[in-house]
């Protein structure tokens, strides 16, 4: 009775989970007629290259002297012409540059883009994964509460967890709009007319925060849902004991609500952080990865190498990197929670 | 008037404050918690508004000038209007004398795509991974939470393991493994087929997992008494097991329907023929055609939507369950 399940989890998850580490260490193409060599962790290395590069300003040939500009700024030379000046430096890219200590640094890494990607997905998760969880809880004690009607606004709240996220991206592209898009219009009336309007998805800077609100949107009703079922589960003598001892409302929310749902915090947070690394359909419906690179992430790199550079293999390496991060996660989820049945 | 004297009683330091009659307090926080309550309610429902209200207004030029204001919420003017042939390519005038409410942009779409196509293709993908998927899954958990083998701790220790690996992670082996099977009827490669879409999706480490933490929680005696009579294995499951785990069957149908449904990464990879795309592709595909028409897509969105909307208001209940049944593991 368990063969079925068993040969198609064996077949369809376990094989290709396995086949990634060792795709991961070739050159694999799809659609090649070569076959594929084994490149040992070139393919790593290129992922997870980076060098800090001290660079010298430009100095006049003649004098020796540093060159400044108009305004008196020291002139540094182009980061392309410092990369390919170098041979240690070949096949990198401008990934960021910093001041320390009145020097000028230049990091470089093998795969730009790549490193781009995993710092958005950090940056989703350090900022969707607190608001969000602590939406979902306001939300959960708003419709957790004995009240006429408490049923339409539970299920209000939740609808758009159903909405596919491809027809979220579209409707949010539609009210996003620069022009005349209703988020601006909206913005501007609250404001009297001081604020915007702005180009959200246009702009580098408030493309990925644009992400994250709709994000935001589709998401939250789940883990209400989530924090519902955990709230649901708090006995309400604990609530009358708190009453006897004389706590005030917030007082409960503090010593009785927060420390019982411990657990389901833990999960919420744990499970929210592994979406945020997940983070695909939105941007490459919404924004393909851009303006620049202000959107791209760690799935959404991956798919573009695998599927339309063909790079299966380098693809694989980058989805092992995902994994191993998702994992770690877990397992932090864990062992958090493993302390706790030791306290108990 | 009840604004007035809340003001006046909550003036600092003043007796009258606790003095205020209890039945008015509880009635002035009664209101407080209503109107955020309704606040957050349009946040949620002002863009699944927006996207059915756009997609039945007749005038592209008119949703367009709507969208930044309220009347983008508002269906308007109140005139029905049939819907005609390339409404969109008209001249001005034209469009201006038909506009109004109507099936106009519904139209479009089954003109301008083969909308009935890719919505039968997401049915039937989405109806057959759900159906074979409880068949398998909870036949696999049987097993597992009601017989003792040998093994039987590790099997679950291995399914268990298995419920970390997120699909992206192994999305593009998977792409990879599926163009080197041997396709139904001579040839290689499963690309372009229904069958990359669904069978892969079958056995689901999530769903035997729920199975089996419903399960173990049946009475013991359930099966007993049948084994007594004589009952094989497959008929205790059959016929005892599965008529009294109707709510977990109910569940994983409706996260699975969710998760399938709206799958997009996976058919990106596998499917370039437009026989076997399914609706969320299709739609991405038909948003990125230019011109980009508001109301066409919209109402492209809102039938992408409908199914599952239709689906979640029948079984409300349901599913906000299943949501709170993903948070009990751990």
């Amino acid at each position: 009775m368990l063969a079925p399940a068993a040969i198609g989890l064996a077949i369809f998850l376990a094989v290709p989970f396995l086949m990634a580490f060792q795709l991961s260490l070739t050159d694999t193409r799809l659609l090649s007629p070569n076959p594929p060599q084994f490149a040992g962790l070139e393919n790593y290395r290129q992922l997870l290259r980076v060098s800090v590069i001290l660079m010298e300003p430009l100095r006049d040939p003649v004098t020796g002297e540093v060159q400044r500009d108009e305004q008196g700024r020291i002139l540094y030379p182009r980061p392309r012409t410092i990369l390919r000046s170098d041979a240690r430096y070949e096949g990198m890219g401008e990934l960021a540059q910093f001041h320390l200590l009145g020097r000028r640094y230049l990091v470089a890494a093998g795969d730009p883009t790549f490193w781009k990607g995993l710092t958005n997905n950090f940056y989703f998760a350090l900022v969707v994964v607190p608001l969000q969880s602590a939406f979902a809880l306001l939300l959960a004690i708003l419709v957790n509460q004995k009240i006429r009607g408490v049923n339409l606004f539970r299920a209000l709240y939740f609808m758009p967890v159903v909405v596919p996220m491809v027809v979220v991206a579209v409707i949010w592209f539609f009210l996003y709009n620069p022009g005349v898009g209703t988020i601006n219009a909206f913005l501007k009336a609250v404001s009297s007319g001081r604020l915007g309007p702005f180009n959200w998805l246009g702009d580098p800077r408030l493309a990925f925060p644009s992400i994250m609100l709709l994000s935001i949107w589709q998401g939250v009703g789940f883990q209400m849902v989530i924090f519902l079922a955990g709230l649901q589960e708090i006995p309400g003598e604990l609530y009358e004991a708190a009453e006897v001892d004389g706590c005030n409302e917030v007082q409960k929310f503090f010593f009785v609500t927060l420390p019982q749902l411990r657990n389901t915090t833990i999960f919420v947070v744990v499970a929210t952080t592994i979406l945020a690394f997940q983070l695909f359909t939105q941007v490459q419906v919404m924004t393909g990865g851009g303006p620049g690179e202000a959107t791209m992430t760690t799935i959404l790199h991956a798919v573009r190498e695998g599927r339309y550079q063909l790079r299966a293999g380098y693809a694989s390496a980058i989805t092992v990197v995902f994994f191993l991060i998702v994992l770690a996660v877990s397992l932090v989820q864990r062992a958090v929670l493993r302390e706790e049945r030791a306290i108990e | 008037m009840s604004a007035q004297i809340s003001t006046q009683a909550t003036r600092p330091g003043e007796k009258t404050f606790h003095g205020l009659p209890y039945r008015l307090r509880g009635t002035m926080k009664t209101a407080l918690n209503y109107t955020v309550m309704v606040l957050l309610a349009f946040f949620f429902a002002f863009p699944l508004v927006f996207m059915a209200v756009s997609a039945i207004k007749t005038n592209e030029t008119q949703i367009t000038s709507d969208v930044g204001g309220l009347l983008a919420f508002v269906p308007y003017p109140l005139k029905w209007v049939p819907p005609v042939d390339r409404l969109d390519d008209a001249p001005a005038e034209i469009r201006e004398a038909y506009t109004g409410l109507g099936p106009q942009n519904f139209f479009d779409v089954f003109r301008r795509m083969p909308f009935g196509r890719f919505l039968w293709n997401s049915a039937f993908i989405t109806t057959t991974t759900v159906g074979l998927g409880l068949l398998v899954n909870s036949m696999a958990a049987y097993p597992l939470a009601r017989l003792r083998w040998k093994g039987r701790s590790t099997m679950l220790a291995a399914i268990v393991a298995l419920i970390i690996i997120p699909f992206e992670a192994v999305a593009i082996p998977l792409m990879l493994l599926t163009t080197r099977l041997p396709r139904l009827g001579g040839g290689i490669g499963w690309h372009d087929t229904y069958i990359v879409q669904i069978v892969p999706f079958i056995a689901d480490a999530f769903s035997i997992y729920l199975f089996y933490q419903f399960f173990i929680g049946l009475p013991k005696e359930l099966d007993e008494a049948a084994l007594i009579d004589g009952a094989s294995r497959l008929r205790i499951f059959w016929h005892i097991i599965v008529p009294n785990s109707r709510p977990v069957f109910a569940t994983v149908a409706i996260l699975k329907f969710l998760w399938i449904w709206g799958s997009y990464l996976w058919p990106l990879l596998v499917i370039r023929l437009p026989e076997y795309r399914p609706l969320t592709v299709a739609m991405q595909e038909f948003f990125g055609q230019y011109p980009r028409l508001w109301g066409d897509t919209l109402a492209f969105a809102a039938m992408t939507t409908l199914p599952v909307l239709v689906l979640f208001l029948a079984f409300q209940r349901g599913f906000i369950r299943s949501v709170a049944a993903t948070g009990i593991k751990g």
